[in-house]
């Protein structure tokens, strides 16, 4: 699939900018709107977009298919994880406050370590249900 | 200027439903929803549910079109002509938004802000976050802080969803090795 040089050239250098965008709404998710799961479709839209316009086997190149199908699942481990450290500390299941002495750093360690999870996840599935659906055109 | 706003969002809505309910090629339809999606988004920023709208554009209009439009490529993308007999699904779908309509009548007014989901934990939420116990977007207080167990199942619908598409498009196809050649590719 050729497509045009400035479609091409445009969506490179649009690329680090979805990117930084979905870092940015997932590490900013404290104080401005959206968190994980936005930042996860902005970033799988990123990858999907490359895919689009460069073919899936060069996005493949970046996002690896076993390693997105490994991150599915990661990143709920990912999450149910982060709240043991509070469950050995003796306090309840995701108590965010063992993770600092000042509460609210406490607070956004803990959303930060789930939000990771939660962003992880997101990602890796929509890639995943993309590469699945266009492996299935191919081979039918 | 929100009420204008609004009606114009709003009407643009009504028309694209339409648009959607007469075309005939999916193609169309695939498209259209995308563009539903652009207008529920804005309205959704209209009433100050960033995030919701974040969601919508992200998901609704950007994930999800690509995904039907694969979805389109491997299957046929024209609809099935029109049953003959269409009284019997105006009747249902008369019904049911008549009974739709019915159930929102006992509903608190729009915007209210002394109804009941208002007053439950909500007003707790608030003033923690004031407080600054919290992250200061309550939204996402509410989401990874005070119903962190509620995301984590979320995370997890995510896991199985997603395992659940690849598995049924990916899975080893045994019946039928050499018929589904040639399905799809319309």
């Amino acid at each position: 699939m050729k497509h045009d040089v400035i479609l091409r050239v445009g969506v490179k250098l649009l690329l680090p900018f979805i990117l930084l965008f979905a870092l940015y709404v997932h590490y900013h998710g404290d104080y401005g709107p959206g968190g994980g799961f936005q930042a996860g479709v902005i970033s799988a839209g990123m990858i999907i977009l490359y895919a689009l316009v460069f073919g899936v086997d060069r996005a493949k190149r970046i996002a690896p298919e076993w390693l997105v199908e490994r991150l599915v699942p990661a990143g709920v481990l990912i999450y149910a994880s982060a709240g043991l450290p509070a469950m050995f500390a003796g306090k309840n299941y995701l108590d965010y406050t063992i993770y600092s002495h000042d509460p609210l750093h406490g607070h956004e360690w803990g959303v930060l370590l789930v939000e990771t999870g939660v962003i992880v996840t997101v990602a890796a599935t929509m890639t995943a249900i993309f590469y699945a659906f266009v492996d299935r055109g191919r081979s039918a | 200027m929100e009420l204008f706003t609004n009606a114009v969002l709003l009407t643009l809505l009504a028309i694209v439903t339409v648009a959607i309910a007469r075309q005939r090629s999916l193609f169309g339809v695939v498209i259209l929803s995308g563009i539903y999606s652009f207008l529920m988004a804005s309205v959704l920023i209209v009433l100050d549910a960033v995030d919701v709208a974040m969601t919508e554009a992200s998901v609704g209009a950007g994930i999800s079109t690509v995904i039907l439009l694969a979805t389109l490529h491997l299957t046929k993308s024209i609809e099935y002509p029109k049953p003959r007999n269409t009284l019997l699904p105006l009747f249902v779908s008369v019904f049911v938004g008549a009974a739709l309509v019915w159930g929102t009548i006992d509903l608190p007014a729009f915007g209210t802000a002394d109804a009941p989901i208002h007053r439950h934990t909500t007003p707790r939420y608030i003033s923690d976050a004031q407080d600054h116990r919290i992250a200061p977007n309550i939204v996402t207080a509410v989401l990874a802080d005070y119903r962190s167990f509620d995301t984590m199942g979320e995370t997890a619908v995510i896991f199985t969803g997603g395992i659940g598409v690849v598995l049924l498009l990916k899975g080893r196809r045994r019946r039928r090795p050499g018929k589904t050649a040639g399905e799809g590719m319309s």
